[in-house]
C-alpha cells in the first residue's frame, strides 16, 4: 500500500512564485499522469515529490510519513535523459543499486551474493527485452533501449513510487508506443503508485488512471510571476471500480482457462490444495 | 570547383603529408648546415648529423669522470624522475582536491575562488621562494612543478565534476548511493578519463619546469645539461638533447593517450 499526500504545497524561488496551493491525494496503485503547458511547473512538481528540490510551504507525505529532505530509494526515478551510467555496462547499471545497498564501503558484491543478484538483474533485463545487450555500454544503445534500462534500473529497487520526467520525450513513435505497453505491464505486475509528467495528451490518458492539468489559474499582466500554477483539472481516467473489475475478469478467465485446459474432472476431484476462490469462480 | 575544406585527402596521401614538415625541417637544416661547414669545417653553431651522432654516442656510451655516471642515461633518469614525481603528486592533489571541492556545495563555494586566484600565480615568480624554503635540492624542484601544474589539474577536474549532469547524481541518491559510494562509484570513474587528458596537457609545462628548475641548480638532468653545455656553444649535445626531449614527452603522451584508451573504454564509445 503507498498513498501520497500532497498538503498545500507552494514553491516559490525569491519573488517568483511557481507553485502555489498544490493538493493532491493519490491512492495505491495509481498511475498519475502531469500534464501542462512548457515551464509551468509540471517538472517542479515532480522534483518536490523526489525531494530534488523542497517546497516553500506545505508538506508531501507518503504512507503518512513526510518525504525525506533528499532523494531517497523509496522513490525511483527516470528522467528523459541521462538517467544511466555510461561508465557502465548495462548489467552493472542494474546491479548498481542493491550493490550500494549492500556494501557501504566497497559498494561491490563478492562470490555467491554477486552471482545471486547477476540472476536477479538478467531476470530483470530480461523482462525489459535487454538481455542480449547486457554486456553493452549506454552509448552503444538506442534511445529507447537506454530508458528500458533505466527502468530495470530503477525497478530492482522496488520503490514504492516511480516518478518518470517527460521519459518518453525523445523517443520516436515506434519506439515510444512499445515503451508504453513495457510501463504499463510493469506498473500491472509491480503493483505500485507511478506518477508521469508529459506534454502528450494521448499519451496521458492512454497510460494515466489519473490526469491532472498543472496551469496558472491567475495572470496579472503587470507581475506574471506572482502567481503560481496549481491542479486545475483533475480527472479520473480510469474509473478504479472499472479496474476492479476487470482485473478480476481477467483473473476468472486465467483461472477458467487452466481448468478447462487440464483433464475435465468433477467439481469434487479437484485437490484439496487449490484455492477456493478458484472455485468459486468457475462456479458462476 | 567546391570549396576547400570539402577536399579531404585519401589514407596514403595523409600519411605523405604528415611526413612532409618533418622532412622539410631536416633538409633545410642538412642543407643550411653543409653550407656553413664547406666555408668552415669547425662550425659549431649548425654541426653535422655525424657530429650529433658522434657527441651522444660519447655522452651514451663514456663514463663520466666528475659523476662517475653515464651522462645521457644519467640525466634522463634524474629528469624523468623529477617529471614522473612532480606530475604524479600534482595529479593525486588534482583528483582528490578537484573531486573533493567539486563535488561537495559547501567545500566549493569556499575554496573555489581560492584555486582560481592560486592558479594565477606565476610558478617561475616563486621560485626563488621555493629556493629559500626547501633548499636547492630535489624538493624545491619537485614543489615548483606541482606549483605549476596542481592547480590546472584540481580546476579542471572541477569543471569535469561539475559537468556530470544532475540527473545522475539524482539517480544515483534514489538508488540508496551515499556521498562516499557516488564519488567512489560515479564522480571518480567519470573523472579519470579527463585527469588523463589533463595530465597530457600539462606534459608540456612539467618539462618546463623541470628544465626552469634545473638551469638554476642542479647536479644532473637534461635541463642541467643544455644549460652547462650552451657555455661552449655545443650545438652539437644541444639539439640532440631538444630531440630526445621531444621524444620522451611524445612517448609519455602516446603512453597516456593508450592507457586512457584501454583502461576506459566506455569514454571512446561515448566519444565516437
Amino acid at each position: 500500500m503507498t498513498t501520497i499526500l500532497i498538503d498545500n504545497v507552494w514553491k516559490e524561488y525569491d519573488e517568483r512564485i511557481v507553485l502555489e496551493q498544490v493538493n493532491l491525494s493519490l491512492d495505491d496503485h495509481e498511475f498519475l499522469v502531469i500534464i501542462g503547458p512548457s515551464g509551468v511547473g509540471k517538472t517542479t512538481l515532480l522534483r518536490l515529490l523526489l525531494s530534488q528540490e523542497v517546497p516553500t510551504r506545505g508538506r508531501i507525505l507518503i504512507d503518512g510519513e513526510p518525504i525525506a529532505a533528499e532523494p531517497t530509494a523509496d522513490r525511483g526515478v527516470v528522467f528523459q535523459r541521462y538517467s544511466v551510467f555510461p561508465h557502465k555496462t548495462v548489467l552493472e547499471n542494474v546491479m548498481l543499486g542493491p550493490q550500494w545497498a549492500g556494501a557501504p564501503i566497497l559498494g561491490r558484491f563478492f562470490g555467491a551474493r554477486r552471482r545471486a543478484l547477476e540472476a536477479r538483474a538478467m531476470t530483470l533485463l530480461t523482462r525489459v527485452g535487454l538481455a542480449e545487450h547486457a554486456g553493452k555500454y549506454p552509448a552503444q544503445l538506442s534511445g529507447g533501449m537506454q530508458q528500458r534500462l533505466a527502468l530495470a534500473q530503477a525497478l530492482i529497487m522496488k520503490p514504492k513510487v516511480l516518478l518518470l520526467d517527460e521519459p518518453f520525450g525523445a523517443l520516436d513513435p515506434g519506439t515510444r508506443k512499445s515503451m508504453h505497453e513495457l510501463v504499463r505491464e510493469l506498473w500491472e505486475e509491480n503493483r505500485m503508485t507511478i506518477v508521469m509528467v508529459t506534454h502528450d495528451l494521448p499519451e496521458a490518458f492512454l497510460l494515466g488512471t489519473r490526469v491532472i492539468a498543472v496551469d496558472r489559474p491567475r495572470k496579472d499582466p503587470q507581475a506574471p510571476e506572482r502567481f503560481g500554477a496549481t491542479i486545475v483539472s483533475d480527472f479520473e481516467a480510469k474509473c478504479r471500480v472499472m479496474r476492479e473489475s476487470r482485473a478480476f475478469e481477467a483473473e476468472r478467465e486465467k483461472v477458467r482457462l487452466t481448468l478447462v485446459s487440464s483433464t475435465p474432472t468433477p467439481a469434487s476431484a479437484i485437490p484439496p490444495g487449490t484455492p477456493a476462490p478458484a472455485r468459486l469462480l468457475v462456479k458462476d | 570547383m567546391r570549396r576547400i575544406i570539402n577536399y579531404a585527402p585519401r589514407p596514403g596521401v595523409k600519411v605523405i603529408l604528415a611526413a612532409l614538415p618533418f622532412v622539410a625541417v631536416i633538409a633545410i637544416y642538412l642543407l643550411a648546415s653543409n653550407a656553413r661547414l664547406a666555408i668552415e669545417p669547425n662550425d659549431k653553431l649548425m654541426p653535422a648529423f655525424s657530429t650529433f651522432y658522434a657527441a651522444m654516442a660519447r655522452l651514451a656510451t663514456t663514463l663520466d669522470i666528475a659523476t662517475k655516471q653515464y651522462l645521457l642515461w644519467w640525466d634522463t633518469w634524474l629528469s624523468l624522475w623529477r617529471l614522473f614525481v612532480g606530475l604524479g603528486i600534482a595529479a593525486a592533489l588534482g583528483l582528490v582536491l578537484g573531486i573533493t571541492v567539486g563535488f561537495i556545495p559547501y567545500l566549493r563555494a569556499m575554496f573555489e575562488p581560492f584555486f582560481a586566484a592560486f592558479s594565477l600565480i606565476p610558478p617561475l615568480a616563486v621560485l626563488p621562494i621555493l629556493f629559500i624554503l626547501f633548499g636547492l635540492g630535489e624538493a624545491s624542484k619537485i614543489v615548483l612543478i606541482v606549483f605549476g601544474i596542481a592547480p590546472f589539474i584540481i580546476r579542471d577536474v572541477m569543471l569535469r565534476v561539475a559537468a556530470i549532469p544532475a540527473e545522475q547524481i539524482i539517480k544515483a541518491q534514489t538508488l540508496g548511493a551515499s556521498t562516499w559510494q557516488m564519488v567512489t562509484g560515479v564522480v571518480l570513474p567519470q573523472v579519470m578519463p579527463r585527469l588523463i587528458d589533463s595530465v597530457r596537457l600539462s606534459l608540456g609545462a612539467a618539462w618546463l619546469f623541470v628544465i626552469a628548475a634545473e638551469a638554476i641548480t642542479a647536479e644532473g638532468g637534461l635541463g642541467y645539461r643544455i644549460f652547462l653545455v650552451r657555455r661552449y656553444l655545443a650545438m652539437d649535445v644541444i639539439l640532440p638533447y631538444v630531440a630526445w626531449i621531444t621524444l620522451l614527452a611524445f612517448l609519455m603522451d602516446y603512453g597516456l593517450r593508450k592507457l586512457a584508451a584501454a583502461a576506459y573504454p566506455w569514454d571512446r564509445i561515448k566519444a565516437a
